[in-house]
């Protein structure tokens, strides 16, 4: 065991320590430091410090130094995105403090205030809102206050430069926020009243400001929780139910390919002589269904875990693939929500002119991170500690207080930036892992997926059937329109264990499914995205939640907002076909959203988009071009987005292949140019490969979707050369979310461009080859 | 779909926090913080383990493999077996960071490693195939304070996102330079075509490898001239 130095830091001085959870000016210094776990407790301390940190003190989210420099505590984490460096652009705008001057440190239970989930591209929005931004004013405003004290003049004399305050007209007389309150405490409360900056003052807000981990990301330096180390650090391997089990009889740590799972399995017999020759072994650890193998080294781990022998029982409980949609559909229906139910949509129907009805659906699919999901927990003598690439650590160390039967005050989780996740992932999961593998052998333990345990063990994200019916007048506008979708779930979330596989497998509960709220009045929430966007005369929105012990679901990149809206795009396309319309113009006259009319108008101009109705005139040859444009007024105000694709299809091999794309997105004040560019890009590409290439297969007994080659990804070769971005700025207007509103728009304007190549309508998701290419011989 | 929503998991769009104490009654949430974390209470010590510390813990856990591999031009005496991934002895026994598991199954690249100068998979590549020749990773072609002019142009280009792929598209496309000095954009896309990467940076990662070969170039051309 490694010596343990015993300091008496300061926060700061402990988050130094703390090595690649500091991201800063200065994060290469602290690489390869890194915290041990706490000692024993004391009795009647509390070792992790509080259980909360209250919102409400300033203290909690900022701290200078007698440097000046101001280092940020947030609790909401960086998933790649860049929001850490958005994040301390809104700081140093505030404080008025260069962007240099500041470090940030993200979430550590009972260090960083409690801000929820990281997710839903919503973290600029609260930062904005209430958060960081408020905070950042609030403190501005008591230093000014410190001040005009020390000053002797009235605040309102005062300036702020560099983080230097001085008076107006008499700069001799100044003092800096270090001398002020540097190495010490602000001791002032957040203010909802502190005035923000004006949008025509920004200096630091707007500027395309580089992200400072990007250097160390490229230089191998970056510490992602993959490579955190713990002295005594135990690896540790699941053994899930697979096919084959095991993997292989001879001992190897070079990875066997798997043909599929066994998703509801249960263990028969665990064989622990089968690898009792290997060297290194120190535990196979079993808890109900779960199993690990915890060894001293990493590829002895991984080795004894692919030749342990393990018997399951397969009671083949999931649903047939080739008819999941209408067993979704005909499924008990376990909650329903009513969204809208304004005017009298059946009347309107009644008498409409033309009435259109069609059913979209939407596979499982999966987040597939790059890096396989790890953590590192070491739980000993009545504590646990772990480091996680979780999205929520507070909600985390709520299910570890479950899982381990520790009190959450003795629990600490520290979030450690992993792999891009894009929802949950298999983060929450391999903690739950760890700690249960650290539990067992009393030492610290780093978990790894193998890859077919990141893909074939995930919350997907949620299959989905969605049934359109609306009418038009005889002059082509919308009179009624009916929506219904339902959804297959299980678990999401981890606060009950059982909600991931890694809690159900250890034998926790899975959570109950949520009961229907009141039927009327209607919830007044956008319903993810299935609440329309324009405005009809009358409409009814109702969702159904069926909850089936099939695969678990959970929130991917969108969730259920890229469903509804991939069925609503498309529905509306189909309308403005049957109304012998033009899809822009279509869209315009159901909107008064000016918002919603800017990026559509956006997208088209860049498109240089020449209104016609489709499908385009009949074309010859066996490549087939067109266009199709979507749009959305994301979660009902968390940013308005559209995209127009340009594709060609070959109609002999039904390949379609996008050769445009341009997404339009206004997300209120850019923040940082680069940051919403690059995030769109991400979306485009995320979107074009989960609507031309992603859909999780299974058979009865489990998961048949377990590496890149039976779930490919777009690659290289595959995108089109031609991307055109247009960022609506609004910089008066508070900030909204990059991260997941256009790939929401990607499916329905693919599928409306292939409509207007060959007049065939696809509803289901993804496009691939075959299915253009049956839709084309019907 | 109330959890696809996430609005009963706190996702979605915020039921904003209350801005209320939330701490437990009567504790003075910042004294109780630092107290934790300092004030002698073993608690919550801290250490800083260096890479060094670690490396030198594990020395011990095998007796020796006897392999000794050639790493960024250092010798590393390492304790694998010989049928060890090279992956794992390059991250956990010469405590290199700039290689990554992803996969295992040579599907992805992000574990890509330079041997002899050809781009190979380390996931799939035995630690004693690798005796006696020159592994290079993405700490052997620069650092922070030195870039590759390939790591140079992938922050000019802000060409990460999560990250987690990138040491093995740099690692190919040095490879790849090499033999091809003068590449087009489709010659660089094909040339990584084996490469994934799930955050979208794919059109970040081309401009950059572009703008590499045309730094190189002309650093190649100086040279010749001079």
């Amino acid at each position: 065991m490694a010596e343990l130095r015993h300091l008496t830091p300061t926060r700061r001085a402990f988050m130094k320590a703390a090595g690649g959870l500091v991201v800063g000016i200065s994060l290469p210094a602290y690489v390869g430091q890194l915290p041990t776990a706490a000692a024993a407790p004391t009795p009647g301390t509390a070792p992790f410090g509080p259980l909360t940190v209250p919102v409400d003190q300033l203290d909690s989210w900022l701290e200078v130094a007698k440097t000046g420099t101001v280092t940020i505590f947030t609790g909401k984490v960086e998933l790649g995105t860049g929001t850490l460096t958005a994040t301390r652009q809104i700081v140093a705008e505030e404080l008025d403090i260069a962007f240099s001057a500041t470090e940030i440190v993200q979430a550590i239970t009972g260090m960083t205030v409690d801000q929820g989930v990281t997710a839903g591209s919503q973290t600029m929005r609260t930062q904005w809102a209430t958060g960081l931004r408020i905070a950042a004013a609030s403190a501005r405003q008591a230093l000014l206050g410190m001040a005009a004290t020390k000053l002797s003049v009235t605040a309102d004399k005062l300036r702020v430069q560099n983080g230097v305050v001085s008076v107006q007209g008499d700069s001799s007389k100044s003092v800096s926020y270090a001398e002020l309150v540097g190495g010490g405490k602000i001791s002032a409360q957040l203010s909802r009243t502190a005035k923000p900056k004006d949008a025509s003052t920004y200096q630091v807000v707007g500027q395309s400001i580089p992200r400072e981990d990007i250097p160390a990301k490229v230089t191998g330096v970056f510490t992602f929780v993959q490579d955190v180390r713990l002295p005594g650090m135990l690896h540790g391997r699941i053994v899930r139910p697979t096919r084959p089990s095991p993997l292989t009889t001879s001992p190897t740590a070079m990875a066997r390919v798997i043909t599929g799972t066994l998703a509801n399995a249960t263990l028969g017999s665990v064989d622990e002589s089968s690898i009792a020759h290997l060297k290194g072994i120190v535990k196979v650890v079993t808890k109900s269904n779960f199993v690990g193998v915890v060894a001293d080294r990493e590829e002895q781990a991984i080795a004894a875990a692919q030749a342990l022998k393990v018997t399951w029982n397969d009671p083949a409980t999931l649903p047939d693939q080739s008819t999941l949609f209408d067993t979704i559909q005909t499924a008990k229906v376990n909650n329903t929500r009513v969204i809208a139910n304004a005017g009298d949509v059946e009347s309107a129907l009644g008498s409409a002119a033309k009435v259109l009805q069609a059913v979209y659906t939407h596979p499982y699919q999966m987040h597939g991170s790059i890096g396989p999901s790890c953590a590192v927990a070491h739980v000993h003598d009545g504590l646990a500690e772990v480091w996680s690439g979780t999205q929520s650590v507070y909600a985390l160390r709520t299910t570890l207080a479950t899982l381990l039967s520790i009190d959450q005050a003795n629990i600490r989780v520290n979030y450690v930036e992993g792999s891009g996740c894009y929802g949950i992932n298999g983060a929450d999961d391999v903690s739950l892992s760890a700690a249960l593998m650290s539990q067992a052998t009393g030492r610290p333990v780093r978990v790894q997926y193998m890859r077919a345990d990141e893909m074939s063990w995930e919350n997907y994200g949620n299959a989905m059937v969605m049934s359109l019916k609306a009418g038009l007048d005889a002059g082509g506008k919308i009179v009624g329109w009916d929506f219904q979708n339902w959804s297959a779930n299980r678990g999401g979330r981890p606060a009950p264990p059982g909600n991931v596989p890694a809690g159900v497998l250890a034998g926790f509960p899975e959570a109950p499914p949520p009961a229907s709220p009141p039927p009327s009045p209607p919830l007044g929430d956008d319903g993810s995205n299935s609440l329309p966007w324009y405005t009809f005369p009358s409409q009814r929105v109702r969702s159904y939640g069926v909850y089936q012990p099939w695969l678990f679901t959970g929130p991917l990149r969108s969730p259920a907002r890229l469903q509804n809206t991939f069925a609503m795009e498309s529905f509306m396309d189909e309308l403005a076909a049957a109304a012998g319309a033009d899809p822009v113009a279509f869209r315009l006259l159901h909107t008064n959203d000016f918002r919603l009319t800017d990026v559509i108008n956006a997208a088209a101009r860049r498109a240089n988009w020449q209104p016609r109705p489709s499908p385009a005139p009949a074309q010859s040859g066996t490549t087939r071009i067109g266009r199709g444009i979507a749009a959305t007024r994301y979660e009902g105000s968390s940013s308005w987005v559209a995209a127009v694709i340009t594709l060609t299809i070959d109609t002999t091999s039904g390949v379609v292949r996008p050769t445009q794309v341009v997404a339009s997105q206004d997300c209120g004040v850019v923040i940082n140019p680069d940051g919403c560019r690059a995030q769109i890009e991400g979306n485009i590409v995320q979107g074009l490969s989960r609507s031309l290439k992603e859909e999780v297969k299974f058979d009865r007994s489990g998961v048949l979707s377990v590496d890149w080659a039976s779930y490919p990804i777009i690659t290289f070769n595959e995108l089109p050369d031609d991307i055109r971005i247009e960022l609506v700025n609004r910089p008066n207007l508070p900030a909204l979310g990059v991260g997941e509103a256009v790939i929401s728009v990607i499916g329905g304007a693919i599928g409306n461009a292939i409509f207007d190549a060959t007049g065939k309508r696809l509803r289901q998701l993804p496009f691939t080859a075959e299915r253009v290419k049956a839709a084309l011989q019907t | 779909m109330d959890d696809t929503d996430g609005r009963s998991n706190g996702e979605g769009p915020v039921p904003d926090r209350p801005l209320t104490d939330r701490t437990e009654a009567g504790q003075s949430p910042n004294r109780s913080r630092r107290a934790a974390i300092g004030a002698g209470g073993a608690a919550a010590a801290v250490v800083a383990l260096g890479a060094g510390a670690y490396l030198a813990e594990r020395a011990g856990l095998l007796p020796g493999g006897g392999l000794t591999i050639k790493v960024n031009g250092k010798d590393h005496a390492v304790q694998a077996d010989p049928d060890t991934p090279l992956l794992y002895v390059l991250r956990n026994e010469v405590g290199l960071q700039g290689l990554r598991f992803g996969c295992g199954l040579a599907q992805c690249g992000s574990c890509t490693v330079q041997l002899d100068g050809r781009a190979v998979r380390s996931c799939q590549t035995r630690v004693s195939a690798v005796a006696g020749r020159a592994v290079t990773t993405l700490e052997g072609l620069g650092t922070i304070a030195h870039p590759h002019p390939l790591q140079r142009a992938f922050i000019d280009q802000q060409a990460a996102q999560c990250g987690y792929c990138i040491p093995g598209m740099i690692m190919e496309a040095e490879a790849f330079l090499r033999s091809k000095p003068k590449p087009t954009a489709a010659e660089i896309k094909t040339a990584l075509g084996g490469h994934l990467c799930r955050c979208g940076t794919h059109y970040r990662i081309v401009r950059a490898v572009q703008a590499a070969a045309g730094t190189l170039q002309a650093g190649a051309g100086a040279q010749q001239g001079g």
